[in-house]
């Protein structure tokens, strides 16, 4: 088994081991990982399970939908490799995969 | 085109905008008069009947009394059981549909495709005459622009910046309450502090900070609109004195910036400063639209959560106890508390394509309404929805910010204000009692209170 690893804003890593089949959005949840507010809980539509996906993981997760995207375009802190957790289905494919948190979610 | 049309649009880019206003209510008077428009009529209070005594093709939601009469639970809970998805054919303010569901709500919000929030967001209508534009009626992509060019101004990182500032100013207000005695919370706390963070946003003149306040719930509260109690002459009055003060307003920071002034952090400065909207002034409508719709979302919604919460607390004291035992649960209580209150109890959309939601097939052009005050006590959705909890797992999931592309814009702010309300009530009081029962407003679309007396001990 891999590990996704999670780095908050001010820099504090988080290892957590890969639950394939499962979002990476629910993964941060139930690790206790903090920064995910997942307002609408999985649905697409608060933008508040933003992270920045670095190294393989860009490649890996595959691009946002059109919808996923609009709701991006609402959040200041946006980067090109901005995702929703909730629309990441995590694979082992993913391991050693960097998900950055942004200072705030929107 | 007509030729009236063409030469009100023409005239847009040179008279000026009260003027405009004003002639819009004459035109608007002249059609009453000559009965073009049937004038709608007035909202007469009658006791709202018993749920269970009506069948349940006449239950009538957009009776502006449900709330005012502290009677709504039951009609929602009833739709929700019997008929999530519900058709009234023959309201005042025409056939429309009802979602009280959770997830359909949610559905609905999140399909903006399916679902066009164009003309209006509201159960009712404007006058034409006063048809104005803002961005929360408007469909992406020109949504989706005009937003942009505003919504940096609530962005968490500069809230951080103004944490400060609002702190100071929530002090100055309730170092000044009376102890010991009575008074109408509404007015002494919920307006006024939101009056004050209003003013501070649009850097508009802190003195006259009240009118903005006036100016929200007559844009808010038309009988044709919402089921409010506003007539029509006001309304047109109120628009034409805040296009007047907001036009002003605008020349001012223009010549500022034009002799060399840096560009202030404020509303009106971002909007000139984005090549979206440096123009809007010569819109008159989307001008107006936009600062009304920014006025009223940060007015009702933030001040009527801060009544509510007090008054959640007093129904529930158990959760006063569990508060001052552990301050740490205001963050969970504050998300809690928006959801207990839902200050807008509903958002309108129009159906672009025929749709299927939840068994029921709602036609191209119909109505639909998303009642949040009803999906947020949505038993299959929330555990023990009626309860107020301030530790809640998964406060945050409420519907009361709306969700998908129209997403309350100031929902940091809303939360950072409430935080720093309750943090600072704690520090002050020991006990925060309700007096009697509050009034409620008149209206289908504010949830919110008219008056509720309040007595406040100090902390020992």
């Amino acid at each position: 088994m891999g590990n996704i690893t999670f780095v908050e804003h001010d820099g504090t890593e988080h290892a957590v081991e890969i639950e394939p089949g499962k979002s990476l959005m629910d993964l941060a949840l139930d690790n206790g990982i903090p920064g995910i507010d997942a307002d609408c809980g999985g649905e697409c539509a608060c933008g508040t399970c933003h992270v920045i996906v670095e190294g393989n993981g860009v490649s890996i997760t595959g691009s946002a939908s059109d919808a996923e995207l609009q709701m991006l375009d609402l959040t200041p802190e946006r980067a090109d490799s901005s995702r929703l957790a909730c629309q990441i289905v995590i694979s082992d494919a993913m391991d050693g995969m960097i998900a950055r948190l942004p200072e705030f979610q929107m | 085109m007509n030729i009236v049309n063409l030469v009100a649009k023409q005239s847009a880019a040179i008279v000026p905008m009260p003027l405009q206003v004003k002639a819009a209510h004459l035109l608007y008077k002249t059609k009453v008069k000559l009965g073009v428009y049937t004038e709608f009529p007035e909202f007469v209070e009658a006791p709202v009947p018993d749920v269970s005594t009506l069948a349940i093709e006449d239950i009538d939601v957009s009776n502006p009394f449900l709330f005012k009469q502290g009677c709504w639970e039951p009609y929602f809970k009833r739709l929700r059981d019997e008929c999530p998805v519900h058709f009234q054919k023959n309201s005042l303010f025409g056939p429309f549909w009802s979602i009280t569901r959770y997830e359909d709500v949610m559905f609905v919000d999140k399909n903006h495709e399916l679902f066009s929030s164009e003309p209006f967001i509201v159960i009712g209508q404007a006058p034409k005459e006063l048809s104005v534009e803002m961005f929360i009626a408007m469909d992406p992509p020109k949504h989706d622009v005009q937003r942009q060019a505003v919504q940096g101004v609530v962005a968490p990182q500069n809230l951080k910046e103004m944490e400060g500032l609002i702190r100071s100013r929530a002090q100055e207000v309730l170092d000044n309450l009376p102890l010991d005695k009575p008074f109408n919370w509404v007015d002494e706390v919920s307006v006024e502090l939101t009056a004050r963070m209003l003013a501070t946003l649009l850097d508009f003149p802190y003195e006259e900070r009240q009118k903005l306040v006036y100016w929200s719930d007559l844009a808010g509260g038309g009988a044709q609109s919402t089921g409010g109690s506003n007539d029509m002459d006001e309304l047109f009055k109120g628009m034409g004195e805040m296009a007047k003060d907001f036009s002003l307003l605008w020349r001012k920071k223009e010549a500022e910036t034009a002799a060399g002034k840096k560009p202030g952090f404020d509303l009106i400065s971002m909007l000139q400063n984005n090549d979206a909207t440096k123009n809007l002034i010569n819109t008159p409508m989307e001008f107006l639209g936009n600062l009304a719709l920014l006025i009223v979302g940060g007015n009702d919604t933030t001040r009527n959560s801060m009544s509510g919460g007090v008054l959640a607390l007093n129904k529930f004291p158990d959760e006063f106890a569990k508060l001052k035992a552990n301050p740490s649960l205001i963050p969970n209580m504050v998300s809690e508390i928006i959801r207990w209150q839902t200050p807008l109890a509903h958002m309108r959309r129009v159906a672009t394509q025929d749709v299927e939601v939840n068994g029921q097939t709602i036609k191209k052009g119909d109505k639909v309404v998303m009642w949040y005050a009803s999906a947020n006590r949505d038993e299959r959705a929330i555990d023990q929805p009626d309860q107020f909890i301030i530790d809640r797992k998964g406060a945050r999931n409420h519907l009361s910010f709306g969700f998908g592309v129209h997403r309350c814009m100031g929902n940091r702010l809303a939360e950072l204000q409430l935080r720093i309300l309750w943090e600072e009530l704690l520090a002050r009081f020991d006990s925060i009692e309700v007096i009697g029962e509050p009034e409620y407003v008149q209206s289908n679309f504010v949830k919110g209170y008219s008056k509720m007396m309040v007595k406040l001990t100090a902390k020992q």
